[in-house]
């Protein structure tokens, strides 16, 4: 344990365990079918069996919440899963070899696909292959990549200059086992916590998505798309916005809060200027 | 620096052509040839054959892709093969409105955002700062459309004061204009500075334990006064950064707002064209956002460099 608890991880940690814990229970279990059309409870408020009620189509909005939670981590997983095994290897590279043609050539190439943000990069694919959450997860990955390179590469930039990597090129280490021995264990922190704040930009990401049509498609519930179809009744029925809406901000709330507190777990030297300061 | 300025510049537009071409080779992925979609499934080959001709879809890809780019620099975006109307005008009328609503929410951001981060810094260790940097963190939590559906359940549902959507031409009724972007402007703004809040604080804390702040406030100056000589330009140097990092997000976050409010942006014809498989809109207006961001970035890139005299 290199450092102690602090308030971010813990309510980030609750937060982000409220949402794994109902992805992982709607596997098992949902008070009602989510996706189950049902015309008789139209609209239905809440109450006998129906926590939050039902939406305009008789479906219950606690289920689909909970279904909706396996999607967005689903999502974000994938995604962040792709931003970090091709992000971190290229920021490394361009990091140990910081005036080769080999990092002039990595950062450019970021550069370029961080102008197609997710959005661009989904309603792209989407217009293709036809929007679906692979779409959405392949496009906010993608569109991920450059910060994960970007981080790694300025935190590796960091690590090159350090004596312990000067001693080990000294001795005649190759790039290779400097990279593995000093260069990632180094910057995992920092990977770690850019893991976390990245989820949470994938999780609007996906909400945007859902929201437009090019997320994840109907019936699997989406709390994005949950919203969409709320917007119409926002004048009659307006907590059908809100527990979507809610969902999503804690959620996002929850993986940033926990990446903070993450750092400042993880960064012992952080931890003191914020005792000095 | 003319050099640094000219190497950026030639930087700037090898990847716009770059851009161009992932941009053109996407869309040509698309299933589906466009002359028979417009002509549907009875068509005769023979018809066909000469729609294909006079779209120009009967040529190699390189030759259409030329044809494509030339006409970009000339600011011709081709004709739809769907509506028969020539892209470029559509474009034109639409990019107004999303620069207004782009700019407005960063204006808003930043008025927010400025005053806001350098309170919470100055004051980080007593419970206001605190209590400012809370209410950032929830207010990035929050995405742009979700605000918006906030604002529209407070200030049109209930209060009843302004609009739920719509948008009205700045020609023809000014203040109507401005009523129909108060809250366009305030879910892209209150989220974007909410965000910036935080860099805004983090910079100016950084600053504060610097060296030469402590000897500005070692040689009499009070700490507002030695803040406001060392630490803002220091500070601005990040925040110029995430700045132009934000002004990439709230042009896609732009998109999704347009969506919220029905306001007739290039976001709204990008997912219209989409609908309609209108192949050269969507092309033409991916191709305008992305070249905004990558022009956005050249900026925020040269404003480091002017911001920065170390890097010169």
């Amino acid at each position: 344990m290199r450092g102690r608890m602090n308030a971010g991880l813990l309510v980030g940690g609750v937060l982000v365990g409220m949402v794994v814990l109902a992805a992982l229970v709607s596997f098992f279990w949902t008070p009602h079918d989510p996706t189950l059309v049902d015309a008789a409870g139209k609209l239905r408020e809440p109450g006998d069996g129906y926590l939050l009620g039902a939406d305009k189509f008789g479906r219950d909005t606690f289920s689909q919440l909970m279904v909706g939670a396996r999607t967005t981590l689903y999502v974000g997983i994938v995604a962040v899963g792709i931003a970090a095994v091709v992000g971190t290897p290229l920021g490394m590279a361009a990091g140990m070899t910081p005036r080769g043609w080999l990092s002039e050539l990595i950062m450019r190439v970021n550069d370029l696909v961080f102008a197609f943000p997710a959005l661009l990069l989904a309603v792209m694919l989407g217009a293709v292959y036809g929007a679906g959450t692979l779409t959405a997860m392949i496009a906010i990955g993608v569109a991920t990549v450059p910060a994960f390179a970007r981080v790694a590469r300025a935190a590796t930039l960091q690590v090159m200059v350090t004596d312990y990597v000067l001693a080990a090129r000294a001795a005649g280490r190759r790039r290779p086992a400097i990279a593995f021995r000093h260069v990632l264990p180094n910057i995992g922190s920092v990977l770690i916590v850019q893991a976390s704040v990245s989820f949470a930009i994938a999780i609007l990401a996906e909400a945007a998505l859902s929201f437009l049509g090019f997320g994840t498609r109907p019936p699997t519930p989406s709390w994005g798309r949950m919203l969409q179809e709320s917007q119409e009744l926002l004048f009659s029925t307006p907590r059908l916005a809100l527990w979507p809406g809610l969902a999503i901000a804690l959620a996002v709330l929850g993986f940033n809060l926990l990446g903070d507190g993450l750092r400042d777990f993880l960064d012992p030297k952080l931890r003191r200027i914020r005792a000095e300061g | 620096m003319t050099l640094y300025l000219l190497k950026r510049l030639a930087v700037l537009l090898a990847s716009t052509a770059v851009a161009a071409v992932v941009v053109f080779a996407f869309m040509a992925l698309l299933p589906g040839d466009p002359a028979e979609i417009a002509l549907g499934v009875n068509a005769t080959p023979e018809a066909v054959a000469e729609l294909r001709r006079q779209f120009g879809t009967d040529r190699a890809p390189v030759a259409q892709f030329l044809d494509w780019a030339g006409g970009l620099l000339q600011g011709d975006f081709g004709t739809s093969y769907v509506t028969t109307a020539p892209v470029g005008p559509q474009i034109a009328d639409r990019l107004g409105v999303t620069a207004v609503l782009v700019l407005g929410g960063m204006i808003l951001a930043l008025v927010i955002a400025v005053p806001l981060g350098t309170f919470a810094a100055v004051h980080h260790r007593n419970l206001l700062g605190a209590a400012i940097s809370a209410v950032s963190q929830v207010g990035i939590a929050i995405p742009a459309f979700l605000a918006g559906i906030l604002l529209v359940f407070v200030f049109a549902v209930q209060a009843q004061a302004l609009p739920s959507g719509g948008y009205v031409p700045i020609s023809e009724n000014p203040a109507e204009w401005l009523r129909s972007l108060l809250l366009p402007w305030s879910s892209l703004g209150l989220v974007q500075g909410a965000v910036l809040t935080r860099y805004v604080r983090s910079a100016v804390l950084d600053v504060m334990r610097e060296d030469y702040l402590r000897t500005a406030r070692a040689k009499g100056r009070g700490s507002t006064g030695a803040l406001w000589r060392h630490g803002l330009r220091n500070a601005s140097i990040p925040v110029v950064t995430v700045l132009g990092l934000q002004l990439a997000t709230l042009l896609v976050g732009a998109v999704v707002v347009e969506r919220v409010f029905v306001v007739p942006g290039l976001g709204d014809l990008l997912l219209n064209g989409v609908a309609q498989r209108d192949l050269l809109l969507v092309q033409g207006v991916v191709m305008v956002l992305v070249a905004a961001v990558l022009l956005i970035n050249f900026v925020v890139d040269v404003a480091y460099h002017l911001l920065d005299p170390r890097l010169r």
